[in-house]
């Protein structure tokens, strides 16, 4: 098996856990120390995104590139990826990013909609970035389906094509379903992202790898999005076990994500019910903290709004529904 | 009362929902479908209507200039720039669907009357029809420093060309929650849910105002009357839930069902332009009476 190639995520899925409010100083530390234990990707940007930073989904406490240029003064040979959103981000925003130093980017449509990266993706190519394809709440789509629209990302030019859990609600067999239809058909690299909701990014992560993905995404401390991510220095230490190589020091790994859980992290990373409802129902995970807000504004459980979202086949970035929803709940608790 | 000629360019979808909606006009006279594709469903539906049609593009209506006076424009950007080229010498009026953005943007319930007397007007986007005349009526009451929508629309509703040119979408709307709805700065979301059976076109305005919301009361009900008057002609345009109002943010919950005119209901986003085009067309053709008459 070759090389695993990792990107820490915790800069940019985590900016969710702490409501956008990322330091410099914090993006410096953590992008300082993953690149010191040999990180080759490291991501840098709002959680929805360059131009995330939005009443819709949270204002960012500094502006996206100023966290960019922060992170590629001291990123060494680590390379600063940002997230991009069509729809929320532009092109604009990924030149001025690229400007700041970062070279690679995602470029993440939901899973039915990749023809929307169209522009981007070949934007990205023509400036000579890393160009990846993440085709989020992979969940919620047929293998084929998913396959059909990562060739549209491969045909754009991109590099690699992910395979993201964004909902954290995939069991192993949706896993490797998924990946192993685009490693037999496709010529690009293929990655997959976690989210831990169901206590299952781990081993995702490994079926993923299993079968034929070799980019994986992990968070230090699991700082993400619902339940996080796929931990990095637990998966950097399970990899090592089976003899993969990462190339990642396991010991700053772990003092890493020791900093990250005493000065970072506001609450403990766990699975709670909410989280796990997330995985559960199949709702995108960064919905959790605007259900848990919503919930105390309507006095609404937030299980049950989470439950009602999913029914209501919402999609990631709809972050305005859930007031509504719950909103609509109340009326309805109330005229009972 | 005599109405209005009005050619429409363009025989796809919007072209041809909203042939179907000139032709219950009062003050318009559907004259002539300009198409390029003589199979196309929509020249067959308009010959079907009895509407007079060419199929050879501009440059056919070229040698019938007389058959309008009025023409809208649901081509493709690139095609909208040759149209003003060629028919602004013949003094035609021309209200832009397209995302060209060559004449200034229009809202019928905001900033029509300013811009009558331009020979074209532009529609902006559908985000833009339906977010607007709302961040306008709150920056009557107190001003605006910040104004945010979030349009989502069912997959099934957004074209080839808006899906090829997303960031246009976002960045015409932003660009005229500015100059059009008057908030200092502007900032425009689209979202594409692709569930079955598909979704109403939904739109979210959040603004930050400069200071607190004095009179919540005012606030509502400054909301509620532009949604009454958007409602006039756009009648599947509504409030989901009551404004929210908490210190200096606004929230405001629209959805948009379409007529399903030519378009499924579900197209809101599409029926808001072609709606809000027509609106456009009968005030021009009532200022031209005006004129006529000599008031």
């Amino acid at each position: 098996m070759g090389k695993i190639l990792l990107t820490e995520v915790a800069l940019r899925d985590g900016s969710h856990v702490v409501g956008h409010q990322f330091t410099k100083e914090q993006v410096r530390y953590v992008v300082e120390q993953a690149s010191k234990a040999g990180v080759p990707y490291i991501e840098v940007t709002h959680g929805d995104g360059l131009g995330g930073s939005s009443l819709q989904y949270g204002l960012s406490k500094e502006y996206d590139i100023d966290l960019v240029k922060a992170a590629v003064e001291v990123a060494g040979d680590s390379i600063i990826s940002v997230l991009l959103l069509p729809g929320i981000g532009t092109i604009e925003d990924l030149k001025e990013a690229y400007q700041a130093g970062a070279r690679m980017v995602r470029v993440a449509t939901h899973v039915t909609e990749a023809d929307v990266s169209k522009q981007h993706i070949e934007t990205a190519k023509s400036m000579g970035m890393e160009t990846i394809g993440f085709l989020m709440m992979s969940h919620s789509a047929p293998p084929e389906v998913v396959l059909e629209q990562a060739k549209l990302m491969e045909s754009y030019g991109a590099d690699a094509v992910y395979v993201t859990d964004s909902a954290g609600a995939m069991l192993l067999g949706d896993v490797q379903a998924r990946i192993s239809l685009l490693k037999e058909h496709l010529s690009v690299d293929i990655g997959f992202h976690a989210h831990n909701n169901l206590s299952l990014a781990v081993a995702n992560s490994l079926a993923a790898i299993e079968a034929g993905a070799n980019r994986i995404d992990g968070s230090v401390c699991c700082l993400g999005a619902g339940a996080g991510n796929t931990q990095t220095e637990v998966l950097v230490g399970v990899l090592d076990r089976m003899g993969i190589d990462t190339n990642i020091d396991l010991y700053r790994m772990l003092d890493l994500a020791d900093y990250v859980r005493a000065n970072i992290l506001p609450a403990p990373q766990d699975i709670t019910s909410g989280s796990f409802i997330m995985g559960y129902a199949g709702v995108y995970s960064s919905f959790l903290r605007h259900a848990v807000i919503a919930s105390e504004k309507f006095g609404v459980d937030s299980r049950d709004i989470l439950i009602e979202l999913g029914k209501r086949n919402v999609v990631g970035g709809q972050e305005d529904t859930i007031i509504e929803t719950a909103q609509q709940m109340a009326e309805k608790k109330v005229s009972v | 009362m005599k109405k209005l000629k009005v050619g429409i360019i363009g025989s796809g979808n919007i072209g041809t929902d909203l042939m179907k909606k000139v032709m219950r006009s009062e003050l318009l006279h559907m004259s002539v479908v300009i198409g390029i594709d003589p199979d196309s469903d929509g020249l067959k539906k308009a010959k079907d209507a009895g509407v007079h049609t060419i199929s050879n593009g501009i440059e056919g209506f070229l040698e019938h200039p007389e058959l309008a006076d009025v023409l809208f424009d649901a081509t493709s950007a690139k095609a909208h720039t040759k149209h003003v080229e060629l028919l602004e010498p013949l003094g035609k009026k021309i209200i832009d669907l397209t995302p060209a953005a060559i004449g200034p943007f229009v809202v019928p319930t905001v900033n029509l009357e300013r811009h009558l007397n331009e020979s074209v007007v532009n529609m902006i986007t559908c985000g833009g029809q339906a977010t607007i005349p709302v961040i306008h009526a709150i920056q009557q009451v107190q001003n605006v420093e910040y104004a945010e929508i979030v349009a989502t629309i069912a997959s099934k509703s957004a074209g080839p060309g808006t899906r090829a040119n997303i960031d246009e979408f976002t960045q015409t709307t932003a660009r005229a929650i500015e100059e059009v709805g008057g908030a200092k700065k502007g900032k425009a979301i689209i979202i594409l849910n692709p569930a079955e059976p598909p979704m109403l076109m939904r739109d979210t305005v959040s603004c930050l105002l400069e200071e607190d919301v004095k009179e919540p009361d005012q606030m509502k009900t400054a909301i509620e009357q532009i949604v009454k008057d958007v409602n006039s002609y756009v009648p599947g345009y509504r409030l989901k839930i009551d404004p929210l109002i908490e210190g200096r943010e606004v929230k405001v919950f629209l959805e948009v069902e379409g007529l399903g005119d030519y378009l499924p209901v579900y197209a809101g986003n599409l029926d808001i332009m072609t709606a809000a085009a027509l609106k456009v067309g009968e005030i021009m053709a009532q200022q031209l009476q005006k004129k006529e008459v000599g008031i």
